[in-house]
């Protein structure tokens, strides 16, 4: 009797001690295992951070643009000779002409055709368009002499920016040695300045990079996204709903979901040449246009929304709706009233998921004509557009320096859009939770 | 020794202090008998359910059950876990139709009139026979809208007067009132087990049904409440029909008047409860009455 209870002691101090040497391996487990989780989040923070330091070191001088004072005197004579100050006389006259004169005013040495060309090319082409809608806008200035601050050429611009090197000789960089003096002329005057550049966030596309602005892109950008949400969102969450909560289980139904979840996978690229043949090809709506754009980014999103959203549903607890249900509520009303309502944060996390997926999408677009060069801003979403990777892909190509520099600020904005979207999906999803 | 000696003082047992009277009890049946023992129909009755069967997939849950639940009357399900109690309340009120797979054969009748006739609206019957489940599912709402739900989906109140006043009774029947009159604004699954379970049958009383299945409905409740509850389905009865499963042999003493004996999908035994406690007459449910089971 006694041996048995003093063997049971000892049995229960060698298994006490097996847990505690097991418990050290144990805990040395899960440290180790932490420790490669963080390295794992460490090396993905690293090369998030190492994407946005180049894209930003690249990027941000973007946002700024040398700008040079001209002084330019608006005759009578030159603009609107009859004093008439009708617009359209206004709007004919040589404003191109008045900025050559008044940079040939400014430096009167200069002689000689080749020579005035490489001074006129100081400034850029937009300043005769700038003076013209100052005098529009004004016509009183007529008369007088104005100062005014007009965009350089992009050569000059990346040359005070630094990204072209003075000491290289004149053959091998885009600024002449006569430019270069004209330049320290205008600096030691103090009529260059470097100004943020509005014109990135108001224009169009151009062919000068001085000119050209991300506006048009973002509009077009807007346009389809709008298109895409207005259209995906219902359709996704209509067919979620049918598919989980109406649909009987059968052979159609699984071919369905089959069919949902391979279209999910299909490449981007195939939806573009879908809506090319059908939506443009066969219903003849417009080429460019965003609504074509929002159209084949529904095909290409619906598949997520769909699968996020029967998940949503999938999630929310079976006692719900027996409880709706036990209570007399139809299936209709326990859907709207206490499933629905319960499945939405989920709903939206896959839209805007689905969302940021289009935003990113440029090969669909390619397809149905969206990588057109278009200068004027969208009005509407039938009018030519293109989207912001699209622009960024264009501007990639373009060989100008300057374009180096837009094409990473461009990024940026995009990535801008992605945080904000993705705010404002955690945003709506607090709201909602909030209601339990 | 061939027949079945009948307990004589059936009638005398006051309902909490029934004890067994094994001694007297002769059983000649055999413990594989699967034949319902005793008088499953009744005169004039609210429900009739006759040769029953539910299958949930290729298993079979409940087999060939017949029974009638009478008017003004208090049904209790007894047996062991698992055993099909649950199963074969929900086919009264048709929620096994919600559940895939699950199948149910046979025939019930509300007043006559077939339930799971194609024609039937189950929306209203569904409203007409009203439902507390074994666990407690508030919704994810205010408690005030937990119980103000089933009276809004069905137009029962039409202005705020009206629905606060059920809201008000509905709670206090339930034994809930005083607990919750300041935070009826507050998520109904921030109550405690036991007050969602009370939430829940103050749920269903709110839309007044005319037939109440109960689920359990003080598994999770203490004494106190418990008696609440008892209380509150004595008074129901005197309009209401209800069925109550419970594990509580003394719940099922207190406030049933008839009492069925479910063994492994089997209806082993029904009668009088006081008669069932006191002289049953399969040899199953006297092991499940006496603690023998298992
Ligand atoms: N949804 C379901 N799918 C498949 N089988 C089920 C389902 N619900 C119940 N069953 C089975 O049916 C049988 C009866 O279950 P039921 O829930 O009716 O038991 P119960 O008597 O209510 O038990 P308890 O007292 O534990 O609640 C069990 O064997 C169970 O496994
Ligand atoms: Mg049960």
């Amino acid at each position: 009797m006694n041996n048995q209870i003093q063997n049971n002691g000892v049995e229960r101090l060698t298994s006490m001690e097996k847990v505690q040497a097991g418990l050290a391996q144990r805990y040395a487990k899960e440290r180790r295992f932490r420790r490669l989780g963080l390295a794992a989040v460490m090396t993905g923070l690293l090369f998030i951070a190492l994407l946005l330091g180049s894209i930003v070191s690249n990027g941000y001088s973007a946002f700024w643009q040398t700008e040079v004072q001209l002084e330019v005197q608006l005759e009578q004579a030159d603009i609107d000779p009859e004093v008439s100050r009708d617009p359209e006389v206004l709007s004919v006259a040589d404003y191109g002409g008045l900025v050559k004169r008044s940079l040939r005013n400014t430096f009167p040495e200069v002689k000689g055709r080749r020579d005035k060309r490489k001074l006129y090319e100081m400034v850029s082409s937009g300043a005769a368009f700038q003076l013209q809608d100052m005098v529009m806008a004004n016509p009183d200035l007529i008369g007088s002499t104005v100062k005014l601050w007009v965009p350089a050429d992009d050569d000059i611009d990346m040359l005070v920016k630094g990204h072209i090197d003075r000491s290289k000789p004149e053959s091998e960089r885009r600024v002449k040695d006569q430019q270069l003096e004209w330049l320290d002329e205008l600096t030691s005057q103090g009529r260059i300045r470097s100004a943020f550049n509005t014109i990135f966030f108001t224009a169009g596309d151009s062919r000068e990079p001085e000119l050209a602005g991300i506006w048009g892109a973002a509009v077009g950008s807007m346009f389809t996204l709008l298109v895409t949400l207005c259209l995906s969102f219902p359709i996704g969450v209509a067919a979620a709903v049918y598919l989980e909560e109406f649909a009987p289980v059968n052979r159609w139904t699984d071919l369905i979901e089959v069919n949902i979840n391979n279209l999910a996978a299909v490449p981007s690229i195939v939806f573009g040449l879908l809506g090319l043949a059908v939506f443009i090809n066969f219903f003849g709506l417009p080429r460019s246009a965003p609504v074509v754009g929002g159209l084949v980014l529904t095909l290409m999103t619906l598949p997520t929304i769909i699968i996020a959203s029967r998940a949503a549903l999938k999630s929310v607890p079976p006692s719900i709706r027996e409880a709706a249900l036990g209570l007399g509520a139809s299936r209709m009303q326990m859907v709207f009233h206490h499933v629905l309502p319960l499945a939405m944060p989920g709903m939206l996390t896959g839209t805007i998921i689905g969302m940021a997926q289009a935003l990113g999408e440029s090969a669909p677009l390619l397809m149905i004509g969206m990588v057109a060069f278009i200068v004027d801003i969208p009005g509407s979403i039938t009018d030519p557009s293109t989207v912001m990777p699209v622009q960024i892909y264009l501007w990639a190509d373009s060989p100008e320096r300057a374009f180096v520099e837009r094409t990473s600020a461009a990024i940026m904005l995009l990535l801008g859009f992605l945080v904000s979207m993705n705010a404002l999906a955690v945003i709506l999803r607090k709201k909602f939770e909030r209601r339990w | 020794m061939d027949t079945i000696i009948e307990s004589s003082s059936v009638g005398l047992i006051k309902p909490g202090v029934i004890e067994p009277i094994k001694v007297e009890v002769q059983n000649t049946i055999s413990r594989d008998d699967r034949t319902t023992v005793g008088e499953a129909f009744v005169d004039d009755p609210r429900m009739t359910l006759r040769n029953v069967n539910v299958f949930y997939g290729a298993e079979q849950a409940i087999m060939d059950v017949s029974l009638d639940i009478g008017k003004r009357q208090v049904v209790a399900m007894i047996g062991p876990s698992g055993c099909g109690k649950s199963t074969f309340l929900r086919c009264i009120n048709r929620m096994n139709d919600t559940i895939d797979g699950c199948r149910v054969t046979g025939d019930i009748k509300l007043d006559g009139e077939d339930i799971y006739h194609p024609d039937l609206d189950v929306v209203s019957l569904r409203s007409r026979i009203g439902m507390v489940f074994q666990k407690p599912n508030p919704f994810p709402k205010s408690i005030y809208d937990n119980v103000a739900y089933g009276p809004r989906i069905h137009g029962i109140a039409t202005n705020k007067t009206d629905m606060d006043e059920i809201v008000v009774t509905s709670l206090t029947k339930a034994g809930l009132w005083n607990e919750v009159k300041d935070r009826l604004d507050q998520p109904g699954t921030g109550l405690s087990g036991g007050q969602q379970q009370r939430l829940c049958i103050a749920r269903a009383i709110a839309v007044n049904p005319e037939i109440v299945l109960m689920d359990e409905p003080c598994s999770a409740l203490d004494p106190i409440a418990t008696a609440k509850i008892e209380e509150l389905i004595d008074e129901l009865r005197e309009q209401y029909t209800i069925a109550i499963v419970t594990h509580s042999m003394q719940q099922a003493a207190r406030v049933s008047q008839r009492t069925a004996y479910f063994h492994l999908g089997d209806l082993i035994e029904i009668g009088d409860t006081d008669q069932i406690f006191t002289n049953p007459r399969h040899p199953l449910t006297e092991d499940y009455i006496t603690g023998r089971f298992g």
